[in-house]
């Protein structure tokens, strides 16, 4: 237990850094918080007075931090200038729209990348093998913008799948479960394109893994006395590879997130990727601050994740237990 | 563990030779490009690319390809005049290796949509493209090296700052991390500048994990027998630095930039692409590819996308490279 709050602890030590981080990056930036604000004329002068002493904008930046970590208590996560409203609710569905791609995306391409990786390391050799490591090393050098623009053209050469964006025009105007599925076929392409950035490094790593295994002793004797082939695998071999692919987990979340950024943009899906390009283009200072965080938050949580994972399946990590 | 042998070598060679061809063409891209890359013609918008005939309308084959224009045919010409270029700052000239007498136009991968050629653009395009990469790896290969090292080397709180400072780089998404220092500088820029400010923002992006394995090797070396023997007979921090801890970090700062080069031809290619980096009228790969964000341009102007092609191209090459590096590595004893 003691463990898992340590691990807490400094996940949120790592997320007030890189927030001030970040907040030190737009402190740098030329223009100052507010001044688009008082050439709106909509905004009264004294809203716009108001705004900044609230966010203390002729403070030091220090002093704006602290006042973005109370926004934060207020639900608020600052001010975003672009869109005339606190953060917050901004950033809300942009997670979960983010969370829609790339949880089923990690799920895939690890439901793809473990039995073909076990299997390419149990084959070692074998043409099948051959050509799944040709393409993997293919793959592994197409970039994430390609993926996605050429997913998108194949989309719009066959109009079997819509090109970008979430929902359909008539989206409102159907019923619960068309809306379901009109947001799953709008999921295809994107969820594609991520599995297919992440998958080679994947596939890769699992045949690493489990073939350093495959030919161990224990393996060698298990099969002496009978195991079946493919319970050897799963069983014994992808088990005690399991450490480094689990440590490979909270990388691919990385990776993943990253690439995320580009495929929702490129894809029109409106997560945090698209809100963070635009607020950059736009100086929207706080949003900025705020999504980048919260990408960070997401790439801790995957790391948690697989750090209980770890503690979970290799009694080895548990550190000194009485 | 059993493993293949690999041609490791062919692989290698293969790919650093089509490498410098490639990054010969980007140098000398004033030369091989029938056109200035900036020069627009509103009548010639998202043209096809021109047909090279052999054989005229009469079944005669002709040595020397011809292009059609308003029925007539001209022939392909070497070494002819045309728009003023310089090669590197020092060589000027107006010869261009080929090219069409006016009024045919030669546009042999297509025209964009304010009918530049396509063809010049991505040979003028590459100058950025290309040299972003690995300029960028050097430079923050350079920044870990400074910063680990040090780090590594005098140990106490300068380890403690700098170390922690790159956790916090190393924990945000990358390319969230990349935007985010994008941030910082100014929103529009000058096309010669921007070039410099990719390269900064790379290097700043960048630096983390170079610094934290060289880091590593410098505070494993600085207990090795012989460091503790060059101190003990009184070389200074800077001899032992010099001649005993660099030497050794060079290998990694190598493999490092080798990859990192490629991800940083991306950061470019990306940051152009959104529109944040490298802007019109100056071609990269990445503000060329940008406009098949267009509809209309994705759906019916294939050669729009040749500037991804010659991206994969590139990509794939250096990762040959670095696999082939990194084999080389393995492979050596120790």
């Amino acid at each position: 237990m003691r463990y898992v709050w340590r691990r807490l602890g400094h996940a949120v030590l790592v997320l007030l850094g890189v927030s001030f981080l970040t907040f030190l990056l737009a402190a740098a930036a030329p223009g100052r918080f507010g001044d688009e604000l008082r050439l709106d004329p909509r905004i009264s002068p004294e809203t716009v007075e108001a705004m900044r002493v609230r966010y203390g904008v002729d403070d030091t930046v220090p002093g704006q931090y602290l006042r973005w970590l109370q926004s934060i208590a207020r639900g608020e996560f600052g001010f975003s200038m672009a869109y005339n409203r606190p953060v917050g609710p901004l950033l809300w569905p942009r997670i979960r729209n983010t969370l829609l791609l790339t949880v089923p995306a990690t799920l895939l391409s690890w439901l793809i990348a473990l039995p073909l990786g076990t299997w390419s390391a149990a084959r070692r050799g074998a043409w099948l093998d051959r050509l799944a490591a040709g393409a993997t090393t293919t793959l592994l050098g197409i970039p994430e913008l390609l993926v996605g623009l050429g997913l998108l053209l194949f989309a719009v050469r066959t109009g079997y799948l819509p090109a970008g964006g979430m929902t359909s025009l008539d989206f409102d105007e159907l019923g619960r479960w068309q809306q379901v599925r009109d947001v799953l076929r709008h999921l295809v392409l994107p969820v594609a394109a991520l599995t297919l950035v992440s998958l080679p490094i994947l596939v890769r790593h699992v045949r690493a893994s489990v073939g350093e295994v495959v030919h161990a002793r224990f393996i060698q004797a298990a099969r002496a006395s009978g195991v079946p082939e493919p319970r050897l695998l799963v069983r014994h071999a992808l088990r005690t590879a399991a450490n480094p692919l689990i440590s490979l987990f909270g990388l691919s979340v990385a990776g993943l997130l990253s690439a995320s950024l580009v495929v929702e943009t490129i894809m029109s899906w409106p997560g945090l990727g698209p809100l963070l390009l635009d607020a950059v283009a736009a100086r929207d200072l706080h949003v900025v601050v705020a999504a980048v965080s919260c990408s960070t938050v997401l790439l801790v949580a995957g790391n948690l994740l697989a750090d209980g994972l770890l503690y979970l399946a290799d009694p080895r990590v548990r550190p000194e237990r009485a | 563990m059993t493993s293949r042998p690999q041609p490791a070598g062919r692989n290698y060679h293969l790919a650093l030779f089509a490498l410098l061809v490639v990054y010969l063409a980007a140098v000398f891209a004033g030369f091989l490009a029938p056109y200035d890359p900036s020069t627009q013609s509103r009548d010639l918008a998202f043209v096809p690319p021109t047909g090279l005939h052999w054989m005229d309308t009469s079944g005669t084959i002709h040595l020397r390809p011809f292009v059609y224009e308003d029925g007539r045919s001209y022939p392909l010409r070497f070494f002819v005049r045309g728009a003023p270029y310089r090669v590197s700052r020092f060589i000027n000239g107006d010869r261009h290796l080929f090219g069409v007498d006016a009024p045919a136009v030669l546009l042999l991968l297509g025209s964009d949509g304010f009918g530049r050629d396509q063809l010049s653009r991505l040979l003028y395009g590459a100058q950025i493209s290309l040299f972003a990469g690995p300029l960028g790896a050097a430079l923050s290969v350079a920044l870990g090296l400074v910063l680990g090292g040090l780090a590594g080397f005098f140990g106490g709180w300068v380890d403690t700052i700098v170390m922690r400072a790159a956790e916090l780089f190393l924990a945000v998404p990358w390319f969230y991390l990349l935007f985010a220092v994008r941030m910082a500088l100014p929103l529009r820029i000058e096309p010669q500048e921007a070039f410099l400010m990719i390269l900064t923002i790379v290097a700043v992006v960048g630096w983390a994990r170079p610094a934290r394995l060289i880091r590593g090797m410098v505070l494993s070396g600085r207990t090795r027998d012989y460091v503790v023997a060059a101190r003990a007979l009184g070389a200074s921090d800077v001899h032992v630095l010099r001649r005993h801890v660099l030497p050794q970090a060079s290998g990694i700062a190598l493999t490092q930039a080798a990859l990192l080069a490629p991800q940083y031809i991306l950061a470019e290619a990306t940051l152009s692409f959104f529109g944040l980096g490298v802007g019109e009228p100056v071609p990269s790969w990445g503000n060329m590819l940008a406009v098949v964000q267009r509809y209309d341009v994705l759906s019916s102007y294939w050669w729009m996308f040749l500037p991804g092609g010659a991206l994969l191209a590139v990509f794939l090459l250096y990762y040959l490279l670095a696999d082939a590096l990194h084999e080389r590595v393995a492979a050596l004893p120790g």
